[in-house]
């Protein structure tokens, strides 16, 4: 189509569109297909045994969850209508609606539930979300009880979509069925989702269809999801402004929003993000001389300017993060010391832990593992290399160039200091202990307690937490928690990862960003506005 | 008869540089750092130590070196390439379908870089140190020293953003039926800007040979001897001349065709064009050690068929090699 047809067709829909817009404004409409792009493609649907999320965004269309969350952090109904947790906190029990098809037509039942909490609890890589599950009961068909050995405050959360979902145990179940290579995983799933597969080509994209028999009335608005994957971030933003894309989620590039943000028809925003809850950090091997000595790790930590991170680095797209819990997270830190730049400070810290400059001004050298392809780890580190050498330190930063090859030498803790981002995953107990306890020191593993910090009082003190069911004696003891992590500065706290979800106002309606699990929740009450 | 026993030897001579190749290919990657169970722990956001050993187990990566790197050269001798570890489909499998849109980019590429080349080299070497020579000169300077990437971004910005009359990535629109006519126009106008990227370097580099070789030509005997006949310009230099003056451009082409294949990464990145460059870059950053490996064997065989076919080309359009070589 030539330019001028295009502009033809354009001023006709303006026309169009101002005619209707007086009743058309907020009402959801039937049909229409969303063009989304994402700068990567999964290599399966399955979020039962992965927690990544290019799985978790075609996953949760194609499969429904036990609950939702509001933006406020409670749980909503989905496929269970309702739940109720006994007095002693070790029974919950949910009802399930009645009428919940899988695309292949079986019903949705119980059996179905006990089946997918199991595979979780085998499978997936939060041990914590079902460790405590000794048993499901299926008294009826659309009745799950769920046994815990102790209270778990977490398990509402770990019931959302993006940490797991139902899937058809006649399908995926039986006898020496290897779940991690289901051919369903990624081809002909059936789910019980508001969308259906209809073509997946791997590394390139995905069609998924409106599910007729979907069992929330009305739902979904849309009549298809082209999911295209787009690796290059100046393909991504001349497709959303030349409307080739209606939606993205998870950018990260400050220079590609930067360039997003001017365009008129464009919106964007970084909440939904916050049960994710990714935190860009700076970790110690706690192994390694000097940074065994907590001064030293506190003297780094003082003299790197967060802000100028959050403003230079980040281009404001980002939030200061102080401490081990998100701040978006109702157990975000409110009284931690927030290690604001201060070199002299830094300087004192470190001649007290007796490490002295030598003739050249240098106290000690120092390693930084980076990850190449990992958005802005590369510049934070350059960052950080020039801000130390002012307090004495001789940083050399050594780039990996993908996360595996990374992974093999962190995890096995052959690092001195790295740049790495890692998510709270909603609750601490899923993705946030797991960083400070000291019997998570797994080598080969990644994102254990890598820095291998040991604390026996904040053993004691996570444990506590994990099973306290009063929401605010459990924020106290996370202050408590954070308070202490913070002063021992396993980890020097910089800022979130500044992720974004990116749309077209004049196409997308009720764009997913109103929840704490943002683009990883179903797309039902998505639609197109024209 | 001469001929086919030179390409006899050929032949062998490449299976065995094959074998090596693949040998080389597995010990190098073995080498590397990282594996598909990190990989696949850092997808997924953590995991195990038992999970982690679970999965080196079902891929085998648990036995011996030499066991895994015997019982890989056997299955490629077989023609089996193993299953790919982050898609969880035959390596075979997923380089056939990819090989098409890349054949397809590259040759197009290639086709335009020599065309186009071939043409601004031969008329520029009429008249050396006229405007339009020094104009092929710049303009060869430039498209060879722009990264491609740069050429590619800009190229997108002008047809895409400000013209709107190119499509922006990938080869079709997903839901366009495949195989009807409107699916291959789509293919052809989502060509366009790739192939055109892709050929800026090449048509640098072929312009400055055709000028060279063409220039060389032009000063020698038969050539004097052909205007000396009475024939005119054109058929002197498009029919004397080009002839002799493209012997250089097809041999570089041919031994290119391969190269270009590691241009065209860069560019299918760019474009999200569904070829080989864009899986094998997924497969690098994922460790998936079997698609690596498939594609670097298949890019073996292509370098090896290439050079085979350069050879047999040059021998073809040049009598003077076939009767210097096997006097």
């Amino acid at each position: 189509m030539n330019s001028f047809s295009r502009k033809l067709i354009a001023a006709t829909a303006l026309v169009v569109g101002t005619t209707s817009i007086g009743f058309a404004a907020d009402e959801p409409k039937q049909g229409g297909t969303l063009n989304y792009i994402n700068q990567l493609i999964g290599g399966h649907f399955n979020t039962n045994i992965a927690s990544g999320t290019p799985t978790g965004i075609p996953g949760v269309q194609l499969h429904c969850a036990l609950l939702r969350f509001d933006s406020e952090w409670n749980p909503q109904p989905f496929l269970a209508e309702s739940w109720s947790m006994s007095e002693d906190g070790k029974t919950l029990t949910l009802n399930l609606a009645q009428n919940a098809k899988f695309h292949d037509g079986e019903p949705v039942t119980s059996e179905d539930v006990a089946f997918s909490i199991e595979t979780i609890k085998a499978n997936h890589p939060f041990k914590t979300m079902y460790e405590v599950v000794e048993s499901v009961e299926t008294p009826d068909p659309h009745t799950a009880v769920v046994n815990m050995s102790q209270r778990h405050p977490a398990i509402l959360l770990a019931m959302s979509s993006q940490l797991g979902t139902i899937l058809p145990k006649h399908i995926y179940g039986g006898e020496d069925v290897d779940i991690r290579q289901h051919p369903n995983n990624a081809e002909g799933t059936v789910g019980c989702g508001p969308f259906t597969l209809t073509e997946f080509k791997p590394g390139e994209y995905i069609i998924m269809d409106r599910f007729d028999d979907y069992f929330i009335d009305g739902r979904p608005y849309l009549d298809r999801i082209v999911y295209r994957r787009m690796a290059e971030s100046t393909s991504r933003v001349i497709a959303m402004e030349e409307g080739e894309a209606d939606m993205y989620a998870w950018a990260s590039d400050p220079i590609e929003l930067n360039r997003l943000k001017r365009s008129e028809n464009i919106d964007m925003t970084g909440t939904g993000y916050e049960a994710v809850g990714a935190l860009q950090w700076l970790a110690f091997n706690l192994e390694r001389e000097p940074y065994n000595d907590k001064r030293v790790r506190q003297a780094i930590a003082y003299a790197i300017d967060k802000d100028f991170i959050l403003n230079a680095i980040m281009g404001g797209f980002a939030q200061r993060s102080v401490g081990p819990i998100h701040p978006g997270s109702i157990f975000a830190p409110e009284g931690v010391n927030p290690y604001d730049l201060d070199l002299d400070k830094a300087n004192a810290l470190l001649d007290e832990a007796g490490l002295p400059r030598d003739e050249d001004g240098v106290r000690f050298t120092a390693d930084l593992d980076v990850v190449v392809n990992r958005g802005t780890f590369k510049r934070m580190a350059e960052y950080t290399k020039a801000q130390l050498k002012k307090v004495g330190i001789d940083v050399t930063i050594s780039v990996t160039p993908d996360i595996s090859a990374w992974i093999k030498k962190v995890s096995n803790h052959d690092f001195d200091m790295t740049i790495d981002s890692v998510f709270n995953w909603g609750d601490p107990v899923i993705g946030v202990h797991r960083t400070y306890q000291s019997d998570n020191i797994r080598p080969g593993v990644p994102w254990h307690n890598t820095q291998q910090y040991k604390n026996p009082e904040l053993d004691a003190l996570m444990d506590q937490a994990s099973t306290e069911a009063d929401p605010e004696k459990r924020k106290a003891l996370y202050e408590q928690i954070q308070t202490i992590i913070v002063d021992d500065a396993p980890i020097a706290y910089m800022v979130t990862s500044p992720f974004h979800t990116v749309w077209n106002t004049d196409r997308v309606g009720n764009p997913p960003v109103d929840s704490i699990w943002g683009t990883q929740v179903p797309w039902d009450n998505v639609y197109i506005k024209q | 008869m001469q001929l086919l026993s030179v390409f006899a030897q050929r032949i062998g001579y490449a299976i065995v540089l094959l074998i090596a190749v693949i040998i080389f290919n597995f010990i190098l990657l073995n080498l590397v750092p990282g594996d598909i169970a990190e990989t696949i722990a850092g997808e997924a956001g953590g995991a195990s130590p038992e999970l982690m050993e679970q999965i080196r187990q079902s891929y085998g990566l648990d036995r011996p070196f030499h066991v895994q790197l015997f019982s890989y050269v056997a299955r490629v001798m077989q023609g089996d390439l193993g299953t790919s570890y982050y898609f969880n489909v035959p390596v075979i499998e997923l380089i056939l379908s990819r090989v098409g849109p890349t054949l397809l980019l590259v040759t197009t590429a290639l086709l335009i870089a020599i065309i186009t080349g071939t043409l601004l080299g031969v008329v520029a070497a009429q008249n050396p140190n006229g405007l339009f020579s020094h104009l092929v000169t710049i303009l060869a300077l430039v498209g060879f020293s722009a990264p491609v990437f740069w050429t590619a971004f800009m190229l997108m910005v002008l047809f895409v953003s400000i013209l709107d009359i190119l499509p922006l990535t990938g080869m079709v629109n997903p839901t366009t039926p495949e195989g009807t006519l409107q699916w291959y126009l789509e293919v052809a106008h989502h060509l366009i800007l790739p192939a055109f990227s892709l050929a800026s370097i090449y048509i640098a580099q072929y312009s400055r040979l055709a000028r060279a070789s063409m220039m060389d030509i032009l000063g020698s005997d038969y050539i004097r001897t052909a205007r000396a006949k009475g024939l005119s310009q054109r058929k002197v230099i498009y029919k004397h001349g080009l002839r002799n003056a493209v012997i250089p451009v097809i041999t570089i082409a041919g031994l290119q065709f391969s190269y270009i294949f590691s241009g065209a990464v860069v560019i299918e990145t760019v474009f999200n064009w569904p070829g080989l460059g864009t899986l094998a870059l997924d497969a690098i950053l994922r460790a998936d050690t079997p698609t690596i490996m498939g594609i670097l064997f298949f890019s073996a065989v292509v370098v090896i068929v290439f050079n085979l076919l350069t050879d047999l080309a040059c021998r073809i359009v040049d009598p003077r090699i076939r009767s210097a070589r096997n006097a």
